[in-house]
């Protein structure tokens, strides 16, 4: 099986490779996957209280190659999006910019998991601190 | 310099030898007669490049060219060697004993015929992949008609103890067929000294070509006798018809010659690369773990598991070697490899495996190329890797609840 060369690209060039403090209010941690599947992905986003937008993304990712590049892509695509706009991000898009042949669609469906879950946890986060401000 | 990619896949296939293919040459051009054809001299000729070859296969394995049966690899031998006895034995029993880790052509062809009304029982594996000749006596009963154990395994090399279990099979008056694709050629074969009644081999992973293969079936103390599976002109003892590939087999037959002689100091210098590769990396990486048995294995394999990096993604990391992966990601099923996974070895790990195959035409140029490479390409990995994050921060990733998808 050949790889596209987008594919090749995101895994010999990933971008945002790294991670931030998990415990920044400002951050959103998401990790999704197992072990035992081969793939773990851990996607951080890091949003602008003011403007509201996704001003930074990091990721790790243990997984073949067509997971890494659905990671690093993911990265590439949230930033400077706002919350809503980041959750419209849909697999399917990854797997055309990709081109990535029907077994390794689960990559991208993770990817767009691990999106949606660093969302989760940076609103999980705010309704916990708006509540402490509340009582 | 060499080639790149480096070839280091060698428990798959191998090269040609070129003496080999000069060998085959004159049976495609000038000699290309039928060695059936009883009447005229190209056929005479064809016939006594097929005796030569059968006489030197036989001498590779220790037994007679009459016990020696061309086919088109190890797979259809394992299926002709299993199904026949099963067909051929069934007034006597219906029970056949094999093990978890043998090749998907002996397990396939034994799941085939569990359907068809017998029983087989598959022995579990130590860590080291070893099924002990203890564990093959206790699983004998009076229905047993056969045991099918391979001589070492294709993804961690681990060799089984011939001599022991061929002797438990003997005593018990079973039949003992072994799947001996990985050794034959590699290490010392003995159909004799094992006691082995029947034995798959095949060419192309002894510097052979691809599509010749050949089943040992033993003549005297027991005269083995098998049901074809094809049937047609009788030859081959009536066990496979069909004209023979007269050229694959004069190949077979050269390069079980050159193995024969070459056999000793082969091994020992694919043992000297084996353990160059093996330390080099080991030295310079942490987590590192071998797969298989650190003794009883053959010579040119290697099995590694990488903690914290998924087999595939290394094997993209490391693009300049040709290596196989127990990872799921490798294969059209999405779960690891079911050997590594016989070791107790846990997915995650099997998911991490690499295995390294040395053969014939590796250096130790290209043994150090690929050290160096395999050590870049897992550091730069686990750089990016949130289970080895983890691992540097303390945390035991058996502890941690994954979402699983």
């Amino acid at each position: 099986m050949a790889y596209s060369n987008k594919v090749l690209d995101h895994f010999n060039n990933p971008r945002n490779v790294g991670s931030f403090d998990r415990d920044d209010p400002s951050v959103g941690t998401g990790i999704v996957g197992a072990p035992e599947c081969g793939d773990v992905m851990k996607l951080q986003i890091k949003v602008n209280p003011l403007t509201g937008l996704i001003e930074d993304a990091k990721f790790k990712t243990f997984g073949c190659g067509s997971a890494i590049a659905s990671s690093s892509l993911a990265t590439e695509w949230v930033k400077g999006k706002s919350i809503d706009e980041a959750l419209g991000i849909r697999n399917t898009e990854i797997v055309e910019e990709l081109a990535l042949p029907p077994v390794k669609v689960h990559c991208s469906v993770l990817a767009e998991d691990a999106i949606k879950a660093a969302i989760k946890n940076l609103q999980d986060k705010q309704a916990t601190v708006s509540q402490t401000v509340n009582s | 310099m060499f080639k790149l990619p480096v070839y280091m896949d060698n428990n798959s296939t191998t090269r040609t030898d070129p003496r080999v293919l000069e060998a085959m040459m004159p049976y495609f051009t000038e000699k290309f007669g039928n060695s059936a054809s009883r009447n005229h001299a190209y056929g005479w000729e064809s016939e006594e490049g097929v005796d030569l070859a059968r006489e030197q296969v036989g001498s590779l394995i220790n037994s007679s060219s009459k016990e020696i049966i061309f086919t088109s690899g190890a797979t259809e031998s394992n299926n002709l060697a299993i199904k026949g006895v099963a067909s051929m034995y069934k007034k006597k029993g219906n029970h056949i004993i094999s093990a978890v880790t043998e090749h998907k052509a002996v397990i396939d062809t034994c799941m085939r015929l569990e359907r068809d009304g017998c029983k087989v029982t598959f022995l579990p594996v130590d860590k080291f992949g070893l099924v002990s000749p203890q564990q093959v006596a206790d699983a004998i009963t009076d229905k047993t008609i056969l045991v099918s154990i391979m001589a070492a395994n294709n993804e961690i090399g681990t060799i089984h103890p011939m001599k022991e279990i061929g002797a438990i099979c003997k005593a018990k008056g079973v039949l003992f067929h072994t799947d001996a694709t990985q050794t034959v050629g590699k290490i010392p074969m003995d159909v004799e000294e094992m006691g082995i009644d029947l034995l798959s081999m095949t060419a192309h992973k002894m510097y052979g070509p691809k599509g010749i293969g050949a089943l040992y079936v033993r003549r005297k103390d027991p005269r083995v006798r098998l049901d074809a599976m094809v049937d047609g002109g009788g030859h081959e003892r009536g066990m496979r018809s069909g004209t023979l590939n007269v050229t694959g087999i004069v190949g077979m037959g050269m390069a079980a010659e050159i193995c024969r002689k070459e056999m000793h100091t082969e091994s020992e210098r694919l043992l000297k690369l084996r353990n160059r590769l093996h330390k080099g990396i080991t030295d310079k990486l942490e987590d590192a773990y071998l797969n298989g048995h650190p003794v009883h294995r053959l010579p040119g394999n290697l099995n590694i598991s990488f903690a914290f990096v998924e087999g595939e993604g290394l094997m993209m990391g490391i693009k300049d070697v040709a290596v196989s992966s127990g990872s799921a990601c490798t294969s059209a099923s999405l779960e690891p490899s079911y050997v590594l996974k016989a070791l107790g070895l846990g997915d995650e790990l099997a998911h991490s495996s690499i295995r390294f195959g040395l053969g014939r035409f590796n250096t130790e140029e290209e043994v150090d190329f690929v050290m160096n490479d395999v050590v870049r390409a897992v550091n730069h990995l686990r750089d990016m890797s949130p289970l080895y994050e983890m691992h540097r921060q303390g945390i035991d990733l058996k502890t941690v609840q994954w979402a699983a998808h």
